[in-house]
């Protein structure tokens, strides 16, 4: 320590968080600049989960590569193979089947419903509240069994394929997941009462992290912590896909954009997600689940993109096909690095518990950061 | 800050915190709660979903025949190349060479149970099995071969 | 009778036995040894069952079953721990002060024991019935955060001198709070003597006799005793989402368990101090007139009196840590310094009109 502090002004030194760090979530590394228990500086390290997941891409055919974008965001892994699906319909230029544009949507509320609850419990837990992170988890497990019953996966499903979904509903997936919605708003009321309303809660929320709609725009975040800064940028909103644009469902926005506003963004957000599956839950029209669509598939020569809205926030998928049955070049735009971007400028001058605070807010999913 | 503000900010403080403890305190004199499920003891009532992903194995009959016509489907399909199809040349019966099953190579160490063999497979011959426990003290052993010894091809089946 | 067996009568007996066979000087320092090594049993046992306490009303709290694999109803998952963190390495760091970082868990568990001194177990069954008692207590329960600093600074790690820092500033800044709640109550009882406190609330406790100034004099000495225990919603000092574990991020093996032991014995503490001076310590529960009703909580052993009142009050604490996230270190201090202190100097003043008034008897 004492090398450190000889080169740097007086009580200044830097600490590192992570790699193996219990508030970083994941194998994410930042390094910081402390005078005393202020930050002064924030530098993440990324990498160190890099699976070159793009260049892999390039290699597998369009029915092969979906899968792997499982493991970007593994917590909406749905969402992320929803995206790809769609990018690949656009190319082939495929009408999918009504029934499958609602199943899908379905599968991504209740995806968005389970990330949201783990970041629920993982976020208390970071302001040491360990109990929550129990509540949560048991609601996650209910979603995570009608995930299983119907896809045949809890975590990593590969349910949606280009054309619609791998196979069916459960026979008894309408009627479980109703029940779950039945019991679930009087969780929310009480994941309300043992941590929204906690004073302790609040006070440790309130203020920290700040995020002005100008650098929130600027720094090109997207999701629950940009719509905190009032930025109106919810996808199922402005580029609705599949039967977004038949739902009512309301785009959550607050304005103060600090750290309980993101809270309060993706509380509210797990009530619209509930809203919308009620409104799609009795109404699965009957029909095919999947359109009909070749073998081999080829996409003709030419770029394609597409976003969806990820559990934390804008995803894109850019493909550029030569005409062949792999891609020449994929990209994704995943949400989480360009919400990490603005990390330093939300938790400068605040205290290490702030940091603490913010990063949770920010709900980083580290593979999809690296990717 | 005046000092009702203050003493109201004392007992709003306090309630919201008693509120917390309410929850808590529900679920500590309620054991029923708990959701806990002990693994390995359970192993007896486990009933894992039909279409769990868990391994894929391929189905045969009581007369030790399977479906599976050596079509290299499952091996194009699969995104990890965890399935290696090795076929032979049968003779059939109308002295026609006809390309048949040999072994069906399976790794399940590279396997991400993403079913896309099963989804490419024309007959059904594979299928997804809900065996989870895959745990084993040498890597080879995770290396399978999927046709029984000794079966052969369903008649009919093409 | 259960007086016969009682921890009194066992006292007696012993120091007889011992008096009569051996001469005065030798029996006092057997008595010496006789009490450090019951110290030191007892902590060992009260660790082992605070721990195991904690993981269960945890578990529970948290719709889960907790530890139930070692022994019946995993009893003996504590000692499984104790007897794996005996086996493991005691690691010190290469830049570390040598001589300090071994010292720190030792004077902690020092501090702890020293506390133990002027506690009563049960009815005239105390080490050692001092005349400053709860002085006493306080004072020596302020060496816990040199121990603390210690730790944190000769660790030469960042994070375990933030904790120790943190830690330093909280337990300096509680203890105001906690010796003005203190004070309140020894303004009712009129002594520091632990065995005064008790007696005094012979016809109950000060709690129901103290009218309000009490209740806000036991709520804010449960807090900054939460607060000095280094408790969640407290725990800065061992932040782990912020500072992996605070002052005690580098130990590990028996060293680190003597932290971990040290953190339980000073909750019974606390705990037990509360009892003493707001539940009548090992007094049992009266009502006015009652006699058949006073003659039967009579029969209950005092021990079984304290020790139910301090166990009663742990699993506050607990309930605490497991519902409240943690405060920021700037927070704390606020909590202290603008809600806690001006309350409870206000709560004494009123206190001071009570006693002088006479009002509370």
């Amino acid at each position: 320590m004492h090398q450190v502090l000889s080169s740097t002004p007086e009580g200044i030194f830097t600490i590192n968080v992570g790699p193996q760090h219990p508030a970083t979530h994941g194998v994410l590394h930042l390094v910081i600049t402390l005078n005393g228990e202020t930050i002064l500086k924030i530098e993440p390290h990324l990498g160190y989960i890099h699976r070159s997941i793009e260049k892999m891409c390039e290699s597998l055919t369009y029915r092969q590569f979906i899968y792997v974008t499982s493991r970007m965001d593994y917590l909406s892994a749905h969402i992320n193979n929803h995206a790809c699906a769609l990018c690949v319909e656009k190319g082939l230029q495929v009408e999918v089947p009504m029934r499958a544009q609602y199943i899908r949507v379905i599968m991504d509320e209740l995806t968005r419903l389970a990330s949201h609850e783990l970041w629920w419990g993982a976020m208390a837990m970071d302001v040491g509240a360990f109990t929550p992170f129990f509540y949560a988890f048991r609601e996650r497990e209910t979603i995570n069994e009608i995930m299983e019953e119907t896809c045949g996966a809890r975590l990593t499903m590969n349910y949606m394929v280009p054309g619609g979904v791998m196979a069916d509903i459960h026979p008894q997936f309408q009627q479980k997941v109703k029940q779950f919605i039945a019991g679930y708003k009087n969780k929310i009321a009480e994941y309300n009462e043992l941590v929204t309303g906690n004073v302790i809660f609040q006070n440790r929320m309130k203020g920290v992290g700040y995020l002005s709609t100008e650098d929130a725009i600027s720094y090109g975040c997207s999701g629950p912590v940009a719509r905190a800064s009032g930025v109106a940028c919810d996808v199922r909103k402005r580029y609705p896909y599949d039967v977004y644009a038949q739902v009512q469902f309301d785009e959550i926005i607050e304005t103060t954009g600090d750290s309980f506003a993101r809270y309060l963004v993706r509380i509210r957000e797990m009530e619209q997600s509930v809203r919308i599956i009620e409104q799609l839950i009795d109404n699965i029209p009957e029909g095919d689940y999947q359109a009909k669509t070749k073998a081999v598939l080829k996409l003709p020569k030419g770029e394609f993109y597409q976003r969806v809205e990820t559990a934390r926030g804008e995803l894109g998928v850019y493909i550029v096909s030569e005409g062949g049955t792999t891609p020449y070049r994929i990209k994704f735009r995943s949400p989480g690095f360009s919400n990490l971007s603005a990390l330093n400028e939300m938790a400068k001058g605040g205290k290490i518990g702030d940091l603490v605070a913010t990063m949770g807010t920010l709900d980083l999913v580290i593979p999809d950061i690296d990717r | 800050m005046s000092i009702q503000q203050y003493i109201k900010n004392v007992f709003n403080a306090v309630k919201t915190l008693l509120k917390g403890m309410r929850v808590t305190g529900y679920y500590f004199f309620h054991p029923k709660e708990i959701i806990t499920q002990q693994y390995p003891d359970n192993r007896a009532t486990l009933k894992l979903a039909d279409r769990f992903k868990g391994e894929v194995v391929m189905l045969h009959d009581e007369n030790n025949e399977h479906a599976c016509t050596g079509c290299t489907a499952c091996e194009l399909a699969c995104p990890n190349g965890t399935i290696k199809i090795i076929t032979q040349f049968d003779i059939t019966p109308d002295g026609k060479k006809k390309k048949a099953l040999n072994t069906f190579v399976y790794h399940l160490e590279l396997c991400t149970m993403c079913n896309l063999c099963v989804e490419a497979c024309p007959t059904g011959a594979i299928t997804m099995a809900q065996n989870f426990e895959h745990s084993v003290y040498d890597r080879k052993q995770l290396t399978k071969i999927l046709n029984k010894p000794g079966s052969k091809i369903r008649a009919g089946v093409e | 009778m259960l007086n016969t067996i009682s921890f009194e009568a066992i006292k007696t007996a012993v120091q007889q036995w011992l008096n009569m066979h051996w001469g005065p000087h030798l029996a006092f320092i057997a008595e010496c040894i006789l009490i450090g090594l019951l110290v030191i049993v007892f902590f060992a046992v009260l660790g082992l069952l605070l721990v195991f306490m904690e993981r269960k009303v945890s578990a529970v709290m948290q719709i889960r079953l907790g530890p139930n694999r070692v022994g019946p109803k995993g009893w003996l998952q504590t000692s499984a721990d104790t007897l794996k963190l005996m086996l493991k390495e005691g690691l010190t760091p290469d830049g570390a002060d040598k001589f300090l970082f071994n010292l720190a868990p030792f004077l902690i568990m020092i501090a702890a024991m020293l506390i133990m001194v002027p506690i009563a177990f049960a009815r005239n069954f105390q080490i050692w019935d001092i005349n400053i008692g709860v002085l006493y207590i306080s004072s020596i329960a302020s060496i816990s955060v040199i121990a603390i600093l210690m730790a944190g600074w000769s660790s030469n790690n960042k994070y375990a001198l933030l904790g120790a820092m943190r830690s330093g500033a909280q337990i300096i800044s509680y203890e105001l709070s906690a010796g003005v709640a203190v004070i309140t109550m020894v303004m009712l009882t009129q002594s520091l003597s632990i065995q005064d406190i008790i007696l005094s609330q012979q016809n109950g406790w000060w709690i129901f006799k103290g009218h309000i100034p009490a209740i806000i004099a036991f709520i804010i000495f449960m807090i900054a005793a939460t607060a000095e225990t280094n408790r969640a919603p407290f725990d800065l000092a061992e932040a782990e989402s912020e500072l992996t574990a605070g002052f005690h991020t580098e130990y590990s093996g028996m060293k680190f368990a003597l932290f971990f032991l040290a953190e339980y014995i000073n909750v019974f503490i606390v705990c037990a101090v509360a009892a003493i001076l707001f539940f009548g310590g090992w007094m049992p529960f009266h009502i006015g007139n009652w006699e058949g009703f006073n003659h039967i909580m009579d029969y209950i052993p005092s021990s079984i009196w304290f020790l139910g009142k301090t166990f009663c009050l742990i699993f506050l604490i607990m309930w605490f840590r497991w519902t409240f996230p943690r405060l920021r270190i700037d927070q704390l201090l606020n909590l202290e310094w603008k809600y806690l202190l001006p309350i409870s100097l206000a709560n004494l003043l009123l206190m001071t009109i009570i006693v002088v008034l006479k009002w509370y008897l």
